[in-house]
């Protein structure tokens, strides 16, 4: 009887020793995938829906082109402005330079176009004329999946 | 002496019980800072910057299905007036042709589809036209990757990446689809 007895005395605890390390693993991937949002967007871009979409995958070979009307104080709306980056662009003779030299910095550039969807097609093709002109070809219309109804 | 021997040396540690919280509480922040969003959208390759002196190639008339839209986003097939949902159609009957109808393309590796707007267009009709005309490209990409026994056109890229062969069915049915500009005012 003795024998069975001693059995009975099992450590049951689970062993929390590397609990921070498994933390910080996850930690450390979260730091990494967060891109925290860098540009402040002045238009209002809503976009339009659509199903034949692609993925980029590639986020470091995006550059970003919104293009809609500029929020005013007082969810007014005004002009269709287009923003590159942080700043809006007044004359669009400049997006070409601005264009090019991302071209430069990364040849695979893809240029995504966050186009409003009430705006209208005269400024975006000015836009796609300035990226012809700029050598900047791969471009993408933002679109929004389709909610089927 | 006796009093200075006593003064053992302390071990310097520091307390790592709470190391787990706190790489919890960074580890919520980030998880809810985190935004794992894919950008979607509709890829478009625009043709190079024409050279002054070079003529761009000719293109016969039934080769191209022109697609017009106008300032209320109504849609004109080969000057028909037509409806955004019956453009799939038109352009899947116009790129698998192969001569028998005159009205549409010769061949399928000829076929091109126009897209013209207006410059009053409201974008969202234009990318309702884009959108429909690469539905089209995919259905038909879809049939040509199930008649080659794959379920999808999908599992065929993956398929021939793995291979690392050439897109056949890219080749074969090339998504030519251009955007005209629109007529001077």
């Amino acid at each position: 009887m003795g024998h069975f007895q001693k059995k009975a005395v099992t450590k049951q605890d689970i062993p929390t020793a590397s609990l921070p390390d498994i933390i910080f693993m996850l930690l450390i991937f979260f730091m990494v995938s967060t891109v925290l949002r860098e540009t402040t967007v002045q238009v209002r871009t809503t976009l339009p829906q659509a199903e034949a979409l692609t993925k980029i995958d590639q986020k470091r070979l995006v550059s970003y082109i919104y293009m809609g009307p500029r929020k005013l104080d007082g969810n007014r709306l005004g002009d269709t402005s287009v923003q590159i980056d942080d700043a809006l662009v007044e004359d669009l003779v400049n997006v070409r330079t601005i264009m090019y030299r991302k071209l430069v910095e990364q040849p695979k550039l893809i240029v995504s176009l966050k186009v409003d969807e009430t705006s209208e097609m005269g400024i975006v093709l000015d836009v796609q004329q300035e990226l012809r002109e700029a050598g900047t070809l791969r471009i993408n219309y933002s679109s929004r999946r389709e909610i089927p109804s | 002496m006796s009093l200075l021997k006593k003064k053992k040396r302390r071990e310097a540690e520091i307390p790592t019980s709470s190391m787990a919280d706190i790489a919890f509480l960074l580890l919520i922040f980030f998880l809810v800072t985190t935004t794992i969003d894919v950008d979607t959208g509709i890829g478009m390759v625009l043709p190079p910057k024409l050279e002054e002196d070079v003529e761009p190639p000719p293109i016969k008339e039934r080769n191209v299905l022109k697609i017009l839209v106008n300032e209320q986003g109504l849609v004109l097939v080969e000057d028909q007036p037509s409806a955004v949902q019956l453009i799939r159609d038109e352009v899947k009957k116009h790129v698998l042709n192969n001569g028998a109808d005159p009205r549409y393309a010769e061949e399928t590796g000829k076929a091109l589809v126009s897209i013209k707007t207006a410059r009053q267009t409201p974008y969202d009709a234009y990318v309702g036209v884009l959108d429909e005309v690469w539905m089209a490209y995919f259905e038909m990409w879809d049939a040509e990757a199930r008649a080659l026994g794959y379920p999808d056109y999908d599992s065929y890229v993956t398929a021939i990446d793995e291979q690392d062969a050439e897109n056949a069915i890219r080749d074969k049915i090339k998504a030519a689809i251009s955007i005209a500009e629109p007529d001077a005012a």
